[in-house]
């Protein structure tokens, strides 16, 4: 109990950038699902979405500026795939993976030009930003919010994708590329709907993330990235429930780490995580194994 | 008279999930022989090509090569409340050899859809082949040291490719050679790791009458060039019928008939097993 | 049309160690007589740094193009090949300076010093010199060794897991040295976050150009050796090498330790170069920046890294310098300001991906024949190319109004073509 009160800010603070790891996860495990692409521009959008704020945040009312940003993301998603995925569908996956890393490169450098290399300080979401008090811990707003926001959006996703056509049709997508188009699936429908969800959750963890860690760099992207990516291969890649369990178990891991006062080994411990699941478990919490045809 | 014994397959079953693929399959290849492995389609021929190389281990059973065991597995975790085969109290042994320890033990093979190294030329595809024969370190190759070894390996190689008409096209990319000559190279790469025992995964496919013809008489010749043992899976009957010794059928993961090929080729479960059809 | 041209292996050996040796004289007279203050210094930045890179990037490809392991761990063992060489290697009088928050550090000797000292020198004396130069090696072997080691230990778990997998372990690999690495209760021996610096380092352009220049010589030997060939037999078809006898955990695993080898050498130099060493730009970014070089050369391909390791590091360091202070070619406009050469540089690298994903070279290399029948020939070809110009440009401006007026029914047709393309396109997994 001791342990639980001393931490209660460290699991708090878990929880929420759980949430906000999890917005991001679910991007990559889709597009992974469909593609067998490691989106390694994912991170970078997301850094995007947190910068484009930054400007327009300067001379725009919150109440249009936060929709506009969403939008700017799906279609910077989009473009991207459109651009730097498509071409290349036909290409060794090697390949994608590394047009992925060149776009990333991209926009990390696009970003450094745009802001100096200077870390540029979000804007304070006022209902966001409120301090509030709860368990005796302080604690801003966006703490509370992140998790049932999350929620709803994932439960959500899980119906649209249980209970629509487009959503049977990913599934059908993520589990046998080549027969669903036979089947007479519209593939490029199918990626482009998974890559507006996926930037789309990119940028509302965006404003979430950047709500609490105010500073916006270029690299701010990459680090939550990776751990997202880390979450949903500890969740089983392709699963959408693994992401989010995953996204939230490393987000309190993190933070209690953090609490102990090894902050050095806070974003080293998500990659032991990921390569203790490597090695036991491949596959993740709920992924399926697949078997290598011969 | 009893032969030299090569391959001993053993009480072997394949069971992948609730399926099984392979069901108790016992079979044996002695020195010398040509032995055909028939059955309809996916009645796990392929399955069975894959036990024996070590790319599966199986369920259950054992797999030996020149009387030692290599391969031998029993049911057990999941499996065990699952297993559907035969024989599951028979072995207590879990050893299970990489593909490439079984290649080096004298079992090499051919496959069904084309592996040839593609960014490799023809005469690279079987120097790798000879590779794990190799003596030299990784240094002493690196710094040549080891020549002597290196000028043995292309001779052996262009031998090879001599007896297979591939001499001249022996710097082409392996890819660009049409279809038969593929086939053909994917033979001469397996026999460059000094197999003692050659197992073809339907070495005629795609091949005319007349080709086919063709690859029996070169099989014959391997078999006596190289002292070796083959093990083939065909769908060509004339093929089969023509040079197999003894011939196995599969049918659903199991064995349903064995014999020579007049034996076979009478047998009422086979002609069922193939609907009638008698090619 | 083209002749070609066949030397034997003896001319082929004469003439490559003669243009080494013009190259390494060129390179030591021209820095001998450019003034430091010349813009030409520049060139020997641009050859001392691309001759680091490009032994950090043919050892990459070692990896990527040769084995076909997706592995983006490189920065990580530059990292410990860098730090490696710092450390044994700063003298011991400036260890009290370096290591301030450290009380002095808990080495409290110097490789180079050891070997200068021995050779009963005195600080300006050539045994203490020449005791420096010899000890320098010592350090910069033992970077390799120690990277090499710490590859062997990561490669057991790491080298199982299949490609995107493969990428992200390495990856992380990296991550975690570089927190390691500023581990404040390591301070001791890695001075934490701060900087490491005033360590020996060497004076002449030769010396990078000439370790890396062997070190890629070590490489391409193995690549043409046996292992070699088995390394390139994973990365086509992992099953059928499986199948014909190539142990495939040993062969990764020696192609990723002579790797991480290399780049821990590659390290050292960089430290060198750089005369002192933070854990800052051993990010994912650094290894992005090689993996993009061997991409630009050609992945399977050393020469094509090589040259892509010139180009790259000539672009970033000086000609695309102007990008960034106003001047361009003689253009200036408002928007170059800092940062925009980068931009630049990752449009044209996303270009290179997207059409040109062979790169320069593809997977072809360097050879006397192809050169010297291509220099035979380039009179000819330029001539033909000048005789025939009249006429083309005269064909041009004759179909020009027809080519115009048929625009539009092409453009639709390649529209028609891209939109099927892409619908019938097959995804290769």
């Amino acid at each position: 109990m001791n342990f639980f009160v001393d931490n209660l800010p460290y699991i708090l603070a878990g929880i929420s950038v759980g949430g906000q790891y999890a917005l991001i996860a679910i991007g990559y495990t889709m597009v992974y699902g469909i593609l067998r692409l490691i989106n390694f521009a994912h991170g970078d959008m997301f850094m995007m979405a947190g910068l484009v704020m930054v400007y327009l945040a300067a001379d725009l009312p919150m109440q249009i500026a936060i929709p506009v940003v969403i939008v700017f993301t799906v279609v910077l998603g989009c473009m991207i795939e459109k651009v730097a995925y498509k071409p290349l569908r036909s290409a060794p996956r090697m390949s994608i993976m590394i047009s992925a890393i060149g776009v990333s490169y991209l926009l990390q450098n696009a970003a450094l030009y745009l802001t100096g290399g200077l870390a540029k300080t979000y804007p304070a979401i006022p209902w966001l930003a409120k301090t509030v008090e709860i368990f005796g811990a302080h604690t801003k707003m966006v703490t509370i919010v992140t998790p049932i926001l999350t929620l709803v959006l994932v439960i959500g996703l899980v119906l649209l994708i249980k209970f629509t056509k487009i959503g049977m049709a990913m599934r059908a997508v993520s589990r046998d590329f080549e027969t669903s188009q036979l089947m007479g699936i519209d593939i490029n429908r199918v990626i482009t709907v998974t890559f507006i969800i996926g930037s789309f959750l990119a940028a509302v963890g965006s404003v979430l993330y950047f709500t609490n860690y105010t500073a916006v760099l270029p690299t701010s992207g990459s680090m939550p990235g990776l751990k997202a990516f880390v979450a949903a291969v500890f969740g089983g890649i392709g699963s959408i429930p693994g992401a989010v369990i995953g996204a939230f178990i490393i987000g309190i891991c993190e933070n209690i780490i953090k609490g102990l006062g090894w902050t050095t080994f806070s974003n080293a411990f998500t990659f032991v995580l990921l390569i203790i699941i490597l090695m036991v478990k491949p596959t993740g919490l709920f992924g399926e194994k697949n078997i290598d045809k011969v | 008279m009893t032969k030299r014994n090569i391959l001993r397959v053993s009480d072997v079953t394949m069971q992948f999930g609730g399926v099984v693929a392979v069901n108790n399959l016992n079979l044996e290849v002695n020195k010398g022989e040509i032995i055909g492995l028939i059955g309809p389609n996916g009645a796990g021929k392929t399955t069975a090509f894959n036990v024996i190389t070590g790319v599966y281990a199986p369920t259950n059973g054992a797999v030996s090569i020149d009387g030692q065991v290599v391969i031998e597995n029993y049911p057990q975790g999941k499996m065990k409340a699952l297993y559907k085969g035969q024989n599951a109290g028979k072995y207590a042994d879990r050893r299970v050899l990489t593909p490439d320890k079984i290649t080096k033990m004298g079992v090499a093979r051919t496959f069904q859809n084309i592996r040839l190294f593609k960014g490799m030329s023809v005469m690279e595809n079987v120097l790798v082949a000879m590779h794990t024969n190799l003596e030299a370190g990784v240094f002493s190759a690196a710094f040549r040291r080891n020549r002597k070894e290196e000028e043995k390996m292309h001779d052996e190689a262009m031998q090879l490719l001599r007896m297979f008409d591939l001499e001249k096209n022996k710097d082409d990319m392996s890819t660009s050679l049409p279809y038969g000559k593929q086939r053909h190279l994917e033979i001469a790469r397996a026999l460059a790791t000094k197999p003692k025992l050659l197992l073809l995964d339907e070495p005629a496919a795609g091949m005319n009458p007349q080709e086919s013809d063709e690859l029996m008489h070169l099989v014959a010749k391997i078999r006596d060039d190289f002292d070796l043992s083959v093990l083939m899976i065909e769908h060509h009957m004339q093929v089969v019928m023509g040079i197999c010794e003894r011939i196995y059928v599969l049918d659903y993961g199991a064995l349903i008939a064995e014999g020579n090929p007049q034996e076979i080729q009478n047998n009422p479960r086979v002609i069922e097993a193939y609907l009638g059809v008698d090619e | 049309m083209n002749k070609e041209i066949s030397i034997s292996k003896k001319q082929k050996t004469i003439l490559s160690l003669f243009t080494c040796l013009v190259f390494l004289a060129l390179v030591y007279v021209g820095d001998m007589l450019t003034p430091p203050t010349s813009s030409w210094g520049m060139l020997f930045t641009v050859l001392e740094k691309g001759s680091i890179y490009a032994l950090v990037a043919v050892s990459m490809n070692l990896l990527n193009g040769f084995t076909g392991l997706f592995s983006l761990g490189q920065a990580g063992f530059m990292l410990i090949g860098g730090y490696t060489y710092a450390i044994f290697s700063i003298p011991a009088a400036s260890r009290d300076s370096v290591y301030q928050y450290f009380d002095g550090g808990l080495i409290k000797f110097s490789i180079p010093e050891i070997f200068s000292n021995a050779l009963g020198g005195v600080l300006g004396e050539l045994g203490y010199s020449l005791g420096e130069f010899i000890g320098m090696f010592v350090p910069m072997i033992m970077a390799g060794l120690i990277t090499a080691g710490l590859a062997f230990l990561i490669g057991i778990p790491v080298l199982r897991l299949k490609s995107d997998y493969l990428a992200i372990a390495t990856l992380g690999f990296a991550e975690i040295l570089r927190a390691f690495f500023q581990w404040k209760a390591l301070g001791p021996i890695t001075n934490g976050s701060n900087i490491l610096r005033s360590f020996s380092t060497y004076s002449s352009p030769l010396f990078p150009i000439i370790i890396s220049g062997l070190c890629i010589g070590f490489i391409v030997l193995l690549i043409n050796s046996s292992y070699g060939r088995a390394f390139k037999a994973i990365r086509d078809d992992e099953i059928a090498a499986e199948a014909m006898g190539v142990n495939l955990f040993k062969h990764k695993q020696w192609s990723f330790v002579i790797s991480s080898f290399f780049a821990g050498i590659g390290g050292a130099l960089l430290a060198m170069f750089s005369s002192s060493i933070t854990t800052t730009p051993f990010t994912s970014n650094l290894t992005y920046e090689i993996l993009l070089i061997v991409v630009i050369g050609g992945i399977g391909s050393v020469t094509g890294s090589i040259l892509g390791s010139f180009l790259f590091v000539a672009c970033s360091e000086w000609w695309l310098r102007g990008l960034d202070s106003g001047a361009f070619l003689g253009l200036s406009f408002g928007f170059m300001r800092p940062g925009f050469r980068k931009v630049v540089f990752a449009v044209v690298i996303m270009i290179i991906v997207l059409f040109y994903s062979k790169g320069i070279m593809g997977t072809r290399e360097f050879s006397w024949e192809g050169f010297l029948t291509f220099l035979k020939n380039l009179p000819g070809r330029l001539i033909n190319f000048f005789k025939a110009f009249p006429k083309r440009l005269a064909d041009f401006f004759r179909t020009l109004p027809a080519k115009i007026a048929g625009l539009p029914a092409r453009m639709k047709n390649s529209l028609k073509k891209l939109k099927t393309n892409t619908k019938h396109g097959k995804e290769a997994r």
